[in-house]
């Protein structure tokens, strides 16, 4: 019985891997988190996402693979705003996974949930699987004025018209520091690379790292009380935690 | 014999050279007015299907009106508004060719063929909805050079193959089932249709063999249909049921697709029927008493949505999950309302009236009724897409969703579609199964004998 149960739950864990190679782990401090925007702005400097216009945020087609979503608490004057930094879970349960019919989006060896760009048809199912809303659809082709293609990243493809895209972890990054540490025959450390949005946060409220090894910060930062899981009851497992705000942060806001 | 009455009394019934000549005259005598039907619906099918089509290919899927909680919208609708209403042709000729029912004869051939060309409708909408079209092929599950299998898990593979399944399974019924008459217009015509009806007819001389092995053949289609046409709606529903979406996720959803395929589907046949009796004179062919007897299941089916529907909020409800609650608020009272509680009009409320026996042999108020049952079918498609979208977990993204033109137009294209496969149909197929409506003619006439006093 017990084997027929974890043959189950193999065959239930999307990809093949039971185990993976890493586990990368965001943590969000929403103590420290004072809502800048400028991990937005990082990453859509660093994953060539279009700059899509008013009228397409007007319509809810904006591109940002990390979003700051505000919700208010209270009526004016007594009112407080609370900053949710939301970006791909990259859910180890993942729904777009299973439901994608041309296995587009999947669980890589490093259990980041990949987006493959050339396979993916457009059904947008993912996207209306998804519970975080974290998937972007390209609804028309993007295009940069000269000389603004100049700074697009070489690292990161261009997606065309009728594609799925998503906060990849910046895959990129992730690639090159295992080449590296390859080349020098070790693991990724701690502290080899970090993600743009990370890398960019002033106040330091975003930690990138790898939950398999035991010392890193997320590691430790994910035993914190704090931390939770957003809509964790829908049993995504996600790989974002976030931290609450504690009570001194309440009180200082 | 029923209060009805098998036959208008004022007609005698057909006789069964009549019943040849009548069927293939609606081969080969064309009227004015099916060319201007079909001239105008070929022009509406290119005016408002491909040319916004081909607009769209080339500009992005962005000219219709999704957002990005709202990410499916009308054309997911319409696929499966299409493919619901492809659901009782095959299902019921099906259905009543095992239980031996006589009234089948006159409308299964237009019932089957409305089947497929609701099929074909579905899958082109399949073709717009998707961001890439020109790959949708990657979706189909046969080894291919590029060694990359589709995902199996997917309830939208599964929607695939079901659909594919079907679509073959109910060609072939039709076609297994038109061979004898393809025959009988293949002796009744000369000239090219001659030569095509001969191809058709695959050498069909009518020998005692042949006809056994006809008999068989189709039993065997109409037993594989059955369980096909159960099995693509319920996995239609699959594709938002395994979905963790508030409205979508419902363990209701496979039978509550099913019957309102059904439904639909029947609506349907008794719209096409109504325009092939009146267009075709086939006044002695198909009878009041058949319009009341699909009148009987339409009432059924109309009480089982009903309730389903019921079902459908008070689950929700009952549960008392914070999302549902504000998905079945949207659905009552946001944006779509309106759209809602026509649905619930058109489909729950009016067709009340069928339990008057007058209302089901009235064939025009059998039409207004059909339509309006269809109308609100699509609506509640709509309904099912529109209002559990906007309505994720996280309120921060709720938005709501309005379609563009380009949507309108491509669905009135796609009515135009169907009406333009249809007509070229009538003039290929013979929209009424001769050898059966003889068989019928033949019984009765034995019947009569049997009972004289």
């Amino acid at each position: 019985m017990t084997l027929l149960q974890e043959k189950w739950r193999a065959y239930r864990t999307p990809g093949y891997y039971t185990k993976y190679d890493y586990a990368w782990r965001l943590i969000v401090d929403l103590d420290s988190c004072t809502g800048c925007g400028a991990c937005v702005v990082a990453c859509q400097a660093e994953n060539n996402l279009p700059i899509v216009g008013e009228r397409a945020f007007q319509e809810k087609r904006d591109m940002k693979w990390l979003r700051i979503e505000r919700y208010w608490e209270g009526e004016y004057p007594d009112i407080k705003m609370r900053f949710l930094p939301m970006m791909c879970q990259h859910c180890n349960q993942a729904p777009c996974e299973t439901v994608c019919p041309v296995a587009a989006t999947y669980h890589n060896q490093d259990g980041l949930n990949v987006q493959v760009y050339n396979r993916c048809v457009g059904t947008r199912s993912c996207a209306a699987y998804c519970p975080y809303e974290v998937r972007y659809f390209n609804w028309f082709s993007a295009s940069w004025e000269a000389p603004l293609e100049q700074q697009l990243n070489p690292e990161v493809s261009i997606r065309e018209k009728g594609v799925m895209e998503k906060c990849t972890f910046c895959i990129q990054r992730i690639r090159q520091a295992k080449d590296e540490a390859k080349d020098e025959g070790r693991r990724v450390q701690e502290g080899d690379f970090t993600t743009a949005c990370a890398q960019s946060c002033p106040s330091k409220a975003l930690h990138f790292g790898d939950a398999n090894d035991p010392l890193s910060a997320v590691s430790q930062l994910a035993k914190n009380p704090r931390a939770y899981q957003v809509l964790s009851e829908l049993n995504t497992e996600p790989s974002v935690t976030y931290l609450a705000r504690g009570k001194a942060a309440e009180s200082a806001s | 014999m029923n209060r009805v009455g098998n036959q208008t009394p004022n007609e005698a019934p057909p006789k069964l050279a009549d019943v040849n000549r009548d069927v293939i005259r609606t081969l080969t005598e064309t009227t004015p007015l099916y060319w201007w039907t079909f001239g105008i619906a070929v022009m509406v099918a290119v005016l408002c299907f491909t040319l916004p089509w081909a607009y769209q290919l080339v500009t992005g899927i962005g000219v219709a009106g999704m957002n990005r909680p709202v990410i499916w919208g009308s054309y997911i609708s319409c696929f499966i508004f299409w493919i619901g209403l492809s659901h009782s042709g095959t299902l019921l000729s099906a259905v009543l060719h095992i239980t031996g029912s006589q009234w089948r004869k006159a409308i299964y051939r237009s019932a089957e063929a409305m089947t497929l060309f609701s099929l074909v409708v579905a899958v082109i909408f399949v073709l717009v909805h998707v961001g890439r079209p020109w790959f949708v092929y990657w979706t189909i599950p046969y080894p291919n050079q590029r060694e990359l299998w589709p995902n199996f898990r997917s309830p939208l593979l599964f929607d695939v193959t079901a659909i594919t399944t079907y679509m073959t399974a109910s060609a072939t019924f039709l076609f297994v089932g038109s061979i004898p008459d393809f025959a009988a217009a293949r002796d009744g015509t000369i000239g090219w249709r001659h030569s095509m009806y001969r191809v058709l007819s695959l050498g069909w001389r009518g020998t005692q063999k042949e006809w056994k092995h006809l008999g068989w053949a189709y039993t065997f289609f109409a037993v594989l249909v059955i369980p096909l046409a159960v099995s693509v709606h319920s996995i239609v529903s699959w594709d938002l049921a395994l979905s963790i979406v508030p409205g979508f996720h419902q363990t209701i959803f496979a039978p509550y697709f099913v019957v309102g395929a059904i439904y639909s589907g029947t609506a349907g046949i008794v719209t096409v029927m109504y325009f092939l009796r009146k267009y075709y004179h086939l006044e002695r062919y198909i009878l009041p008493s058949h319009f009341d007897k699909l009148g009987r299941l339409l009432l059924v089916l109309s009480l089982l949505w009903t309730y389903i529907n019921i079902v459908e909020l008070t689950t929700g409800w009952f549960s008392h999950h914070s999302f549902e609650l504000e998905f079945i608020d949207y659905r009552l009272t946001g944006a779509w309302a309106p759209i809602y509680w026509s649905m619930i009009a058109f489909c729950a409320v009016l067709p009340l009236s069928l339990i008057s026996s007058r209302v089901r042999t009235n064939l025009h108020v059998m039409l207004v009724l059909s339509i309006f049952i269809n109308a609100g079918m699509l609506f509640e498609r709509f309904i099912i897409i529109t209002t559990s979208l906007p309505r994720k977990y996280l309120p921060n993204t709720w938005a709501d969703y309005a379609p563009t033109w380009v949507e309108y137009s491509i669905m009135l294209g796609s009515l135009a579609i169907f009406v333009t496969l249809f007509l070229i149909f009538v003039k290929i197929v013979p929209s009424m199964s001769i050898y059966e409506v003889k068989e019928e003619l033949l019984h009765n006439a034995k019947h009569q004998q049997e009972h004289k006093p």
